[in-house]
């Protein structure tokens, strides 16, 4: 029930967050300094969930689990070599469950 | 129109990644597919179910997820103007306002052109996004234990994606996205789980940075504010897609 109420939260928000944007004064974007916290805000979002959903399974402790670094690792790599988006989810899941396949992490 | 179907066929792989995360974190397959029919932001989708996965507080995910769903207001800000759309039409609009259909419309040279894109970018990304999302969903359900097939590696990698191209823009943003790292991994395991990714938000505000170089940038439009968008020529950025958002997302 409550994960019901999170995922209205969530749907209503995001919606009213969206059309905030298509019908606010549009001179909102004018101010600066509110378009560079809302512009880097997501990178600071992003960094954090990168880093704790590779090192953490969701709980309170930090784990390393070897065969999922090494699945992010791969999805970077796949990335610094400008791979497609599609290539770079492939690499880390297939990275990931080939080494689970052979009993590593 | 060409553009579109490759875009909603990038997200569509997301859209499978959503739905077996998600029903792999222990929402139904119910709960998932109304996620992606109602939330349609992929970023935030993922961010909330990250945060069930680990039996953390729902409502810090929630937070979190709208925390990242602000972006897409500063589309709608800018979208404005493209579309021009008033009442109804607007209203059904506003649903589509995501990385992806902002950076498609951003890319057209007339108002005419960008409504077009946009509204064939949106369709093609409603239809994939929500197909594949119950596909992956379905198979989830039937698998029961993925941890096989290395789909928690999918996650983490689909924010990098996203966040990738966001890297390039200089130092601040590097400097930025290490802190909110650092914060996050400081704070998980002293606080509930979700939490530690809502207060990294805070390394936002690090720096008065380069002020003049960064607005003529920002004003400049679209690219640098659709981080994973992949419409034609950024090969590497573009792919991401954002799927978060649509793809991950839409």
């Amino acid at each position: 029930m409550t994960l019901w109420i999170a995922i209205a939260v969530t749907a209503v928000g995001c919606y009213a967050l969206k059309f905030a944007g298509l019908a606010a004064p549009r001179r909102l974007l004018d101010h600066p300094a509110v378009r560079r916290f809302a512009m880097t805000v997501p990178v600071a979002l992003l960094a954090a969930l990168v880093a704790v959903q590779t090192f953490s399974d969701g709980g309170a402790a930090l784990t390393a689990d070897t065969a999922r670094l090494a699945g992010v690792a791969a999805a970077a790599a796949a990335l610094l070599l400008r791979a497609p988006f599609l290539v770079v989810v492939a690499a880390a899941a297939g990275t990931t469950a080939a080494l689970r396949a052979l009993g590593i992490g | 129109m060409r553009d579109a179907l490759g875009i909603g066929l990038a997200v569509g792989v997301s859209g499978v990644a959503f739905g077996t995360a998600s029903v792999a974190a222990g929402l139904t397959v119910a709960q998932t597919c109304a996620l992606s029919l109602l939330a349609f932001t992929g970023a935030s989708q993922f961010a909330l179910i990250g945060v069930v996965a680990g039996g953390g507080n729902v409502i810090a995910g929630a937070a979190g997820a709208l925390l990242l769903g602000a972006r897409n207001t500063l589309y709608g800000l800018r979208l404005a103007d493209v579309l021009g759309w008033r009442g109804a039409r607007r209203g059904l609009a506003a649903h589509g306002v995501i990385d992806e259909t902002a950076a498609a419309s951003f890319a057209q040279r007339t108002p005419a052109e960008a409504r077009t894109a946009f509204t064939a970018t949106f369709a093609a990304l409603f239809v994939f996004w929500n197909a594949t999302t119950l596909a992956g969903a379905l198979a989830t359900e039937r698998v029961g234990d993925t941890s096989a097939f290395g789909l928690d590696a999918v996650g983490p990698a689909i924010f990098l994606a996203l966040l990738w191209s966001r890297l390039r823009e200089g130092r601040r943003t590097r400097l930025v996205a290490g802190a909110g790292a650092v914060v996050a991994l400081a704070g998980v395991p002293v606080l509930p789980p979700g939490v530690p990714v809502l207060i990294a938000a805070a390394a936002a505000l690090i720096g008065p940075g380069p002020e003049a170089p960064e607005a003529p940038q920002a004003s400049a439009g679209a690219p640098a504010d659709a981080p994973g968008t992949d419409h034609g020529g950024d090969g590497a950025g573009g792919g991401t897609g954002d799927g978060a958002d649509t793809g991950v997302r839409p």
